[in-house]
């Protein structure tokens, strides 16, 4: 065993103990940590998937030296070590990003405590990456949904407060749908490791037993993990808690903690249940109908939202149904369109988040959108981010946008059907919202500003460097997908 | 009906307990009223649990009297399940109530629409 396939235990051990450890630390002290903490997760996942290319297999990982079915296992493989690196990258731009505004919104005896949680959260969401553990995964997914909340209310105003309580209160029945969807798989199969499971399942599905019980099961952990990942009918959270809470909170929810979700969620359609029993349950339908209604109905929010932040969390919903439709084709190519979209939705969302709120910085702390003219010029890194992520979220040729399109395009037309019909008509409908609310908010701040600005600070040097590096990312991600996009597909080969 | 009560007595009842908790916890507008839901709920999947790793007339899994034999005891995976999910809402319990108390000290009221009402109009 080479050393290098250490890798998954190592971070997400690394991850805890640092959190650990934070607690006593000064607030300085803490932060250094966590960022040296996601830049060395960063890279060693990176070394993790330059293996994986190599050697084109994935492995497990006994915890403990118990041999299944009572240890635990880790597995990784090409499309896990890739994702562990897209959220370490993104977690690591989103702090360095944020530091000002968490040093100006947070109280200074509790900040260290911000960095413990996201140090937890880096932490929670590699373990939902890599477990090959289902009632694990229950647990990771718990200590995400409290670290989720602590980031939310990090920011002490009634605002952050309510809306943790929302997010809390969601997430909590979801959590109980899903403890009771995995509690009944383990009643019907007997077993909590994801590989023993899918044998077990694809007997029962091939006997036709349990079917109703299948159906149940499929449905009650579809639900929760719609419900924490926020696709339309549950969006209701979404906007206060993305739009109130401190830039590099909502950066790390909307980019982080919901794609963790549903990555989950397609980790256990395909190495837990198996697409093909989904598939015969129409759960995937469901889906692809609420994913393309989401998409349609979070652009029309967020043309009606007059804040820019907000309407940049409404915009989330919408993404958000465009991974749901291509996971509800339930076809290979719709799912690897979806990840890719995961990614390139990651990596824009978390930047138009950082820069929309240097944006309001330099506009004199107004959330409408005259004040905002003027505001491109005045603080430049987060103009060109925020033109970036907006046309990568429009879909211009160029950007990580554009691609997932074509991606979803063609991965609709091989599927055929009225269904195909309905995802390009779907498509060209929220481009069109799209290019509304966002083209619209790029010219606003780059056109003259028509009143007085107000006195601002000068924009603190590190977080224009790191909006800088976040457009170069997602420029990159968009003109250098080829690779990106034969990774995913071999990597979710190597998943079931 | 009555066959899955006299049956499947544990499950049918961690079931309803179930549906009671999951309403409370999203219907109720008293936010101590929904932590209690949130118990109920998360005490009727253990429940479930621990009656599907319980078998007639066998014994806890601790080792007496040198019986090493498994068909002597129950099913412990199941009972360890229980225990990591009771730590997992403890620690969620702990944080709502934490939430609550934040919440009546700044707007004095525990009602939830309320708060929000409140929460719209506070300054930034």
């Amino acid at each position: 065993m080479a050393f290098i396939q250490n890798v998954p235990f190592f971070s997400i051990i690394l991850s805890m103990i640092s959190g650990i450890f934070s607690s006593a630390l000064k607030r300085k002290a803490a932060r250094s940590v966590t960022i040296v903490l996601s830049a060395v997760v960063l890279a060693m996942n990176i070394m993790l998937t330059v293996f994986m290319l190599q050697t084109g297999e994935s492995y497990t990982y006994m915890m403990g030296h118990y041999p299944a079915p009572f240890g635990n296992e880790i597995r990784a493989g090409l499309l896990e070590s890739v994702m562990a690196s897209v959220f370490a990258l993104i977690l690591l731009m989103s702090l360095l990003g944020g530091l000002n505004k968490i040093d100006e919104q947070i109280q200074e005896q509790k900040q260290n405590l911000y960095f413990i949680m996201a140090d937890l959260m880096l932490a929670s969401l590699l373990a939902l990456v890599y477990t090959n553990d289902l009632f694990t995964a229950y647990v990771f997914i718990e200590i995400n949904t409290i670290a989720a909340a602590a980031l939310i209310m990090s920011r002490q105003n009634g605002h952050c407060l309510a809306a943790a309580t929302r997010y809390m209160i969601m997430n909590l029945l979801a959590s109980g749908l899903l403890l009771m969807g995995i509690t009944m798989l383990y009643g019907i199969t007997g077993h909590l490791l994801m590989s023993n499971i899918r044998e077990s399942v694809a007997n029962l599905f091939a006997t036709g037993e349990y079917h109703t019980s299948l159906t149940v099961v499929v449905v009650l952990i579809t639900v929760a993990l719609c419900i924490k990942s926020a696709l339309f009918p549950f969006q209701e959270w979404l906007p206060d808690a993305y739009g109130y809470s401190t830039p590099s909170s909502a950066a790390m929810l909307s980019s982080l903690i919901s794609k963790s979700y549903i990555f989950l969620l397609i980790k256990i359609f395909y190495r837990v249940i198996g697409m093909e029993v989904v598939v015969s349950t129409g759960m995937t339908n469901i889906l692809f109908l609420f994913g393309i209604i989401g998409m349609i109905l979070g652009s029309v929010s967020a043309i009606r939202e007059r804040d820019i932040r907000r309407m940049v969390a409404f915009s989330s919903v919408a993404q958000i149904g465009y991974i749901y439709m291509g996971l509800g084709l339930g076809t290979r190519e719709g799912v690897i369109a979806a990840i890719f979209h995961m990614i390139i939705h990651a990596a824009a969302k978390s930047m138009l988040f950082l820069s929309a709120s240097g944006l309001i910085d330099v506009s004199g702390d107004i959330k409408q959108f005259r004040p905002l003219r003027g505001s491109g010029y005045r603080h430049k890194a987060a103009g060109a981010a925020f033109t970036v992520g907006a046309l990568s979220m429009v879909g211009v040729p160029l950007f990580g946008g554009f691609l997932s399109k074509v991606y979803f395009a063609s991965s609709a037309l091989d599927f055929g059907g009225i269904r195909a019909v309905i995802v390009l008509a779907a498509l060209a409908v929220s481009t069109l919202l799209n290019t509304m609310y966002f083209l619209h908010t790029v010219i606003s701040i780059y056109r003259p500003a028509t009143q007085e600005v107000p006195a601002y600070n000068a924009p603190s040097k590190l977080s224009s460097a790191a909006l800088w590096v976040m457009a170069a990312v997602n420029v990159a991600l968009g003109t250098l997908s080829v690779p990106l996009y034969q990774a995913i597909a071999r990597g979710l080969d190597m998943f079931s | 009906m009555a066959k899955l009560f006299a049956e499947h007595l544990y499950e049918t009842v961690s079931i309803i307990l179930f549906g009671i908790g999951f309403t409370t916890l999203l219907l109720n507008r008293n936010l101590i009223k929904k932590i209690i839901g949130l118990n109920i709920m998360d005490t009727a999947i253990y429940l479930f649990l621990a009656s599907m790793g319980y078998i007639e007339g066998r014994v806890a899994p601790i080792v007496v009297n040198n019986v090493t034999d498994t068909s002597a005891y129950i099913n412990p995976v199941p009972s360890g399940l229980v225990l990591t999910g009771i730590v997992v809402s403890v620690s969620v319990t702990a944080l709502m109530l934490a939430l609550t108390v934040r919440l009546y000290r700044r707007y004095g009221t525990l009602d939830i629409d309320r708060i929000f009402v409140l929460a719209k109009g506070d300054e930034e």
